[in-house]
């Protein structure tokens, strides 16, 4: 019995892994996908290797230099401290990039395995946690980030959490669906009668089978996680704002739009890039994965 | 149709309920407790410290306060702003035309912008006139709304001296609303635009558009009365939940414009702390969400018929 579980899973991953690469190869023909990657890329590198290519000190206040144009010293010029404004935004990619992506891990795992849960084992448990989705799917995402940050005050975990926490429903209706529809395949329920425990098929089986939504929604939502971040930056409810974050930048930048604008103009370059880029990569992923998801998932809120 | 819009509702009430619960108990987690909260920056004696956590109840079992406070906000009573004592729900009554109005005219932004963008690409796929619109919708879709209020506000208010760069006029004039409208309205273009392109590239294909064609009708008909209105029923639902998202995805917005809508006044209430105006705009915003999302899935049903209950299935 057991002998021809083992081949039958052997036969599965092979099928897996095939359609893996061919979506991989797909992937390295996608133009936009490419460009895309190369983005995101470039800027994880730039927030990984910070300390080494930042020119200043990014939170060196430097009175004699405030508002300096470009210049070889300063290539993108200093702001209303005189802080060099290319380190700042150098070492901002690391706290957006950071807040972002352990956002879009948060909200994947626990959305996947709440989706995971209920579609697999249905009945009580799966009414209980879809409803309380449900209440949390009703809040309106900015504003319950407001009331979280208010009362907690702001840090860098607080906001991981409230931006993983808008996200988290989304994850887990999509898998519990994709959950429901896989169950009824045969080989889980050949797993089944072959004494496989409800964790393993659900480990081994069912998540291989719903891997496709879960790549498709977190690579589209790291960009929005990103946004995400800069907006609260933006508003004064992120962290620290002496700390250089690209959103926090441009709440600064702000009241001296008029006079010295490079100071607002560049960080929101440079969160328009990163965002084109995981968008245009998380647009790939979905096309080549999924053709027949097309916009759906794009269809849930900007925050 | 009544019968499932009476299952529907009978579905929010305990969703409803969840959100107060939720919006109830988040006071719990304040570092101190609710009385300090409610008391504010204020200098306050032991006596004021008391006389407040009597009047909030505090002393009273968890249960108790979740019932007194449930009754009260079914009544329509939200409490008293800490910072300006007026009543939390008349200040919001007075706050959602300013937000409604900015809504609205974001989404006629939007749809003006979107629809038409997104037949063009889809009725000429894959031309320079769809790449152009594709890559535009890539833009709209990427662009932070808070640079682009900025770099508007730059040209259009600083530079160029044409539009108001803040508040809403007295009286509201249209002049005021058209940066804020132009920036909201955007990102929703974009993902109007993409919805509509790909929901026609799939009616396009099917026999009825063929059969139209091949019996001679003109193309502008195919594409407008026979096509378009069978791939604009997802745009429908997009458009519902658009209507929500604008007014809480418009705090940017309306606090870079100094806009006077609900969501500026929840970003007010979070930056001085004042708790019960905050737990007023949250839960009437998630109340005016929910039911918002009641008439999209009463919309859809209507329009097509085919989805009877399987939507309700679905959603679990």
């Amino acid at each position: 019995m057991k002998a021809e579980a083992t081949v039958d899973i052997a036969v599965f991953e092979r099928g897996s892994e095939n359609l893996w690469r061919t979506c991989y190869r797909k992937f390295l023909h996608n133009g936009l996908g490419m460009f895309g990657a190369a983005i995101s890329l470039a800027i994880g590198l730039i927030a990984l290797v910070a300390p080494l290519i930042a020119p200043y000190d990014p939170i060196q206040v430097e009175p004699d230099k405030i508002f300096e144009l470009r210049s070889w010293s300063h290539w993108l010029g200093t702001d209303e401290l005189g802080r060099d404004l290319l380190s700042r935004l150098i070492y901002g990619a690391r706290i957006s990039f950071f807040v972002g992506l352990v956002a879009v891990i948060f909200k994947t795992v626990i959305g996947t395995t709440i989706g995971l849960i209920t579609g697999y084992f249905e009945g009580f448990i799966d009414h209980l946690l879809m409803r309380c989705l449900d209440v949390l799917y009703a809040f309106p995402r900015t504003l319950l980030a407001l009331l979280i940050l208010a009362i907690v005050g702001p840090s860098i975990p607080a906001l991981i959490f409230v931006i993983g926490l808008g996200g988290i429903p989304q994850f887990a209706r999509i898998v519990r669906g994709a959950v429901l529809s896989a169950k009824q395949n045969e080989y889980v329920v050949a797993a089944r009668s072959l004494g496989s425990t409800s964790a393993r098929i659900l480990w081994r089986y069912l998540l291989p089978n719903v891997l496709a939504p879960i790549l498709i929604l977190s690579s589209l939502s790291l960009a929005r996680a990103i946004t995400a971040e800069a907006s609260l930056s933006f508003l004064g409810l992120g962290i620290d704002p002496t700390l250089p974050t690209w959103g926090g930048m441009l709440r600064a930048g702000g009241p001296y739009l008029r006079l010295h604008p490079h100071v607002a103009i560049f960080p929101g370059l440079l969160i328009m890039l990163a965002v084109l880029g995981f968008n245009a990569m998380g647009d790939a992923v979905r096309d080549i994965l999924d053709p027949r998801m097309l916009s759906r998932v794009r269809g849930g809120r900007t925050t | 149709m009544l019968a499932y819009l009476m299952h529907r509702l009978a579905q929010l009430i305990p969703v409803l309920i969840g959100c107060s619960l939720v919006v109830f108990l988040a006071l719990q987690f304040l570092p101190g407790d609710a009385a300090q909260a409610f008391l504010g920056e204020r200098e306050f004696n032991q006596e004021d410290y008391q006389a407040m956590r009597e009047y909030l109840g505090l002393d009273e079992p968890l249960y108790v306060q979740y019932y007194k406070y449930l009754r009260n906000v079914l009544q329509g009573d939200f409490g008293r702003s800490v910072r300006t004592h007026e009543q939390v729900l008349s200040a919001i009554l007075e706050r959602i035309p300013a937000s409604l109005t900015l809504a609205a005219a974001s989404l006629i932004v939007a749809l003006v912008i979107g629809i038409p963008s997104g037949i063009l690409s889809a009725v000429k796929p894959y031309s320079r006139l769809d790449q152009g619109s594709m890559i535009g919708a890539l833009l709209g879709v990427s662009v932070p709304n808070f640079w682009l209020a900025l770099m508007l506000i730059l040209v259009f208010s600083l530079y160029l001296d044409w539009l108001p760069a803040s508040g809403r006029g007295s009286p509201p004039d249209v002049k005021h609303l058209v940066l804020p409208a132009i920036v909201l309205g955007s990102a929703y273009a974009a993902t109007i635009c993409r919805l509509t392109r790909s929901c026609m590239l799939e009616v396009l294909g099917h026999d009825f558009v063929r059969t139209a064609r091949a019996k001679g009708l003109v193309e502008f008909l195919v594409i407008n009365k026979h096509a378009l209105r069978n791939a604009l029923i997802p745009v429908v639902t997009e458009i519902g939940i658009s209507i929500v998202g604008l007014i809480e995805g418009s705090t940017v917005i309306e606090v870079v414009f100094a806009w006077p809508g609900i969501a500026r006044m929840a970003f007010q209430a979070a930056q001085y702390r004042d708790y019960p105006m905050l737990q007023g705009c949250v839960l009437i915003v998630a109340f005016l969400f929910v039911l918002v999302n009641l008439v999209v899935d009463a919309l859809y049903y209507y329009l097509d018929p085919r989805i009877k209950f399987a939507g309700a299935a679905n959603e679990g």
